[in-house]
């Protein structure tokens, strides 16, 4: 294979595999922040226990969502210097001002949430959560807008010509506010939120049907499914919105999702099917005129077709499409589980329900796979450029690494990463086996005084 | 030497970059040290010395890349394309050493800790050393086409003088980390801890003296603005009693002002460090002239322009909340519910 195939290989699965953890950081993040919040207005311990529980969860995805994390923000350098020369100016920016805002602010107050129980006040270690939580959430908005920034690039011009060309800072707010940069935001948040909640329901419902844990685990559901529920039907407004961007910004990658070949009014969209390349078609069940209507509010404004673009301007297609369908499917799926779990629940007659709990223990692959899913479409809907519009992908490849070492240092993360994954597994799955400590329940050291008003 | 936006950014990326060896520092000497300590309390005591701290710490070399890419987008392509091998190990080192932490106490086995035991100390240890060749051969120079790009081998990297640096930070290092480990622990652990800082000063200042004569004999360049400028020997002399001070301060038992010390040994060799490859930042050997420079290797003026204004935010918000998690975490280790 040659040096660009090992590259794109490399970055898609170093990135994806980092991509497991920082959506389980941020959307449990918000899930500690619910819990403890309602401990401290409350005073019920069983909140308590809940977050202490969590929270070491929550310290295992983080670990490895840092670890992982270093080596993308390498990445960019080692396998990317073309394209690291040509954006540094720009993107490099956001990246530096991700680790002074969020870095810097996960890490610090993460030490008082994991640490600082016995050592700190109610309130204090309140606010260290709600840091940390926040730190998650500011990393998120950086990261997306140099990753948005590479999909609709603004504020910029560029400067030199051939090698030398490079892309500099014109206008930083419109850069940051880069046309598709908040709908993006947005639409990751959500997917983040709803990863953290899966997770909550799933080991909650797992303790119910197994009737261990029982008042942790319905006090557990009750937080899980209500921010599930919400986070899962805000992720589909905020994907149409994401759908809307994309008409105006970049029509190929919207053309390739929905496999729309020549530019149509009353375009269809396609509820399932399977993309034929050649025939330059799909196959499948569509909803004539509604693809015009989710992103024109008209059923009958003309969508512009794969046609309009020069072949070797248009990205793969079945690949986006199959991509883009999955989330979308995922997507309402999950707002089905957590609308009629959420039902049962309120009715009380949620544990009697075996089979939808069931459902809801592995719902929490719903979510993992959707984010994922949600990625690939948008990164491989960008090609064939790495810079839409501005630099095509193999351009952007250090000219000086070869492809046997690209190899070698695919084989080293393929290793490393199936082990840590393996040990990942087994230690998420021996903590919600041992299930929440019966000593959580009374609060020790500082926090066992009451807080100062 | 005037103070142009160039310079102040050289000198804010050499800023991350010094608050790194001096923060991860005594990390990856504490781990260097790990596998020294042979019952299962005192390594969990070795691991909770740095518990809270140490993702604080490495955010720092994070930051610090980010710094360089931002304001050197060139220094960030040119250095980690052609130091291609050595970052990925560098990388795996880190990845094993930060999973170590946490996975280590999360199983009682003995087999289980014991493997986490030796990822976290070679983890560190490689790290250790890489970061330092890292520094040396860029010190010593390396080959730079006329593009800008690297033009040599993974081999070539691994050159005496490099790997002279390399020994020498892992020495400073293990020093560094030894110093701290006695600070934060009592007991029997703590003297055995005396014992091997003793040591590790000792190995510091042989490997400080052979480095010092190597660069003054071999890497001339790496001295020529000192002897340019006589008034910059003040910053060798100041690196000279900071070390001398260490060994004096700790015999008396002043293991605080020993660690100060200890931090600026390391402040004043990255300055010296900086003072003499400025205004380079990677010296091209033997084609001086492709050297990458902080100006044809910089963004535009706008942007680090922009990139001040963020540090001018940030950054001291940071050292605030850093100072008071050091302060809330302060005082000998205790091992309780929460611990590693
Ligand atoms: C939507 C969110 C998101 C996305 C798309 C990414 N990350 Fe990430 N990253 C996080 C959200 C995050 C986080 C939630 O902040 C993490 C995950 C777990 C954690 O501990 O922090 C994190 C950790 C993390 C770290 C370690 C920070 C530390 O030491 O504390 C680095 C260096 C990066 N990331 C860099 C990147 C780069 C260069 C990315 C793109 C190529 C990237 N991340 C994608
Ligand atoms: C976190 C979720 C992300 C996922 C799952 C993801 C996925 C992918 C995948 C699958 C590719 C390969 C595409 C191809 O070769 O066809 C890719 C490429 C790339 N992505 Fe992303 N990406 C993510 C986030 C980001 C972010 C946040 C950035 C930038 C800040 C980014 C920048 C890039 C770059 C530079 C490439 C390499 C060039 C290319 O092959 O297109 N990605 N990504
Ligand atoms: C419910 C219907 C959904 C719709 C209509 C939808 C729509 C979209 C669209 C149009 C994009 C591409 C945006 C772009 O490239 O600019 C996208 C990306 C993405 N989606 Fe969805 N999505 C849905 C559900 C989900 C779900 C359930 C998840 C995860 C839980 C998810 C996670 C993502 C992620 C992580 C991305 C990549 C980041 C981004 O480009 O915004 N999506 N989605």
């Amino acid at each position: 294979m040659d040096v660009l195939t090992l590259s794109r290989i490399q970055f898609g699965a170093t990135i994806a595999f980092h991509y497991i953890y920082p959506p389980l950081s941020i959307g449990l993040g918000i899930m500690l922040v619910i819990m403890e919040g309602a401990w401290l207005k409350t005073g019920n311990n069983l909140y308590h226990q809940m977050a202490r529980f969590w929270t070491k969860v929550f310290a295992l995805t983080f670990a490895i969502g840092v670890a992982t994390g270093i080596v993308m923000e390498f990445e960019f350098g080692t396998n990317w210097a073309t394209y690291s020369r040509f954006v540094g100016d720009v993107f490099g920016s956001a990246l530096a001002a991700e680790g002074i805002f969020a870095f810097f602010l996960e890490s610090g107050f993460l030490a008082v949430l994991l640490f600082g129980w016995d050592k700190v006040g109610r309130k204090l270690h309140f606010f260290s959560t709600c840091m940390v939580a926040l730190g998650a959430h500011f990393s998120a908005v950086w990261i997306v807008v140099a990753n948005s920034w590479m999909q609709t690039p603004a504020g910029y011009h560029i400067v030199g010509e051939g090698m030398h060309a490079r892309a500099e800072i014109t206008d930083f707010w419109q850069l940051v506010f880069n046309p598709s940069m908040l709908d993006r935001l947005f639409h990751t948040l959500c997917g983040a939120w709803c990863a953290g909640a899966f997770l909550v329901v799933s080991v909650s419902a797992w303790y119910l049907l197994k009737g261990k844990y029982l008042e942790f685990a319905r006090k557990s559901l009750k937080v899980g499914l209500t921010v599930a529920l919400a986070a899962s039907l805000l992720q589909a407004v905020t994907g149409h919105k994401s759908a809307q961007s994309l008409e105006k910004n970049q029509p190929a990658k919207l053309a390739a999702f929905e496999g729309l070949y020549e530019t149509t009014s009353n375009a269809p969209l396609v509820l399932a099917g399977w993309p034929d390349e050649k025939g330059e078609k799909v196959i499948g069940i569509s909803a004539p005129g509604m693809l015009s209507f989710l992103t024109h509010n008209d059923f009958h404004t003309p969508v512009i077709g794969l046609n309009e673009f020069k072949p070797e301007d248009r990205p793969p297609v079945t690949a986006s499409f199959l991509f883009f369908h999955g989330m979308v499917g995922i997507g309402f799926s999950l707002i089905a589980v957590a609308a009629l779990g959420f039902l049962y629940f309120r009715k009380g007659t949620l544990h009697e329900r075996r089979w939808l709990l069931w459902i809801l223990v592995f719902s929490v692959l719903g979510p993992q796979l959707a984010n994922q899913l949600g990625w690939f479409a948008a990164e491989v809907g960008r090609q064939p450029w790495i810079v839409y519009g501005l630099m095509r992908t193999p351009a952007g490849l250090s000219a000086v690494v070869k492809a046997n070492v690209v190899l070698s240092s695919l084989i080293l993360f393929t290793l490393i990463y199936s082990l840590l994954f393996t040990v990942f597994i087994y230690l998420l799955n021996d903590k919600i086996q041992h299930g929440p400590d019966d000593a959580d329940l009374i609060p020790s050291g500082k926090l066992a005084l009451p807080a100062k008003n | 030497m005037h103070l142009d936006l160039n310079t102040i950014w050289f000198i804010l990326v050499g800023v991350l970059l010094t608050g790194y060896a001096v923060l991860d520092g005594f990390d990856l000497g504490i781990g260097a040290l790990h596998l020294f300590t042979k019952k299962d309390e005192e390594r969990r005591v070795m691991l909770n010395s740095i518990g809270p701290v140490w993702d604080g710490n490495e955010v720092w070399l994070v930051t610090g890349g980010g710094a360089l890419f931002a304001a050197f987008p060139n220094v960030y392509a040119t250095a980690f394309s052609g130091f291609y091998l050595a970052l990925m190990l560098l990388l795996a080192a880190l990845i094993f050493r930060a999973v170590a932490i946490e996975f280590r106490s999360k199983r009682p086995e003995r087999w289980w800790r014991q493997m986490w035991d030796v990822s976290f100390s070679v983890g560190s240890i490689v790290s250790s050393l890489l970061i330092g060749t890292a520094l040396g051969n860029i010190a010593w120079g390396v080959p730079v086409d006329a593009n800008g790009e690297f033009a040599g081998t993974f081999l070539g990297l691994l050159s005496p003088y490099p790997l002279l640096v390399g020994v020498t930070t892992m020495a400073l290092f293990m020093m560094h980390g030894a110093i701290y480990g006695v600070l934060k622990t009592e007991g029997e652990l703590h003297d055995k801890l005396r014992g091997w800082a003793m040591g590790c000063i000792i190995f510091f200042v042989i490997c400080a003296v052979t480095l010092t004569m190597s660069t003054l004999l071999y890497v001339p360049h790496m001295a020529a603005r000192v002897r340019e400028n006589p008034w910059l020997f003040s910053v060798a002399l100041a690196n000279m009693l900071a070390i001398a001070n260490i060994p004096r301060e700790f015999h008396h038992g002043n293991d605080g002002k020993a660690f100060l010390s200890s931090c600026a040994t390391i402040v004043t060799l990255m300055a010296l460090f900086a003072l003499n490859i400025f205004p380079n930042m990677i010296y091209s050997l033997p084609h001086p002239e492709n050297s990458l420079t902080i100006y044809n290797a910089a963004s535009s003026p706008k942007t680090l322009g922009i990139m001040l204004v963020i540090a001018g935010i940030g950054v001291p918000v940071v050292i605030a909340y850093t100072v008071c998690i050091y302060w809330i975490f302060r005082g000998k280790v205790k091992l309780d519910r929460m611990s590693y």
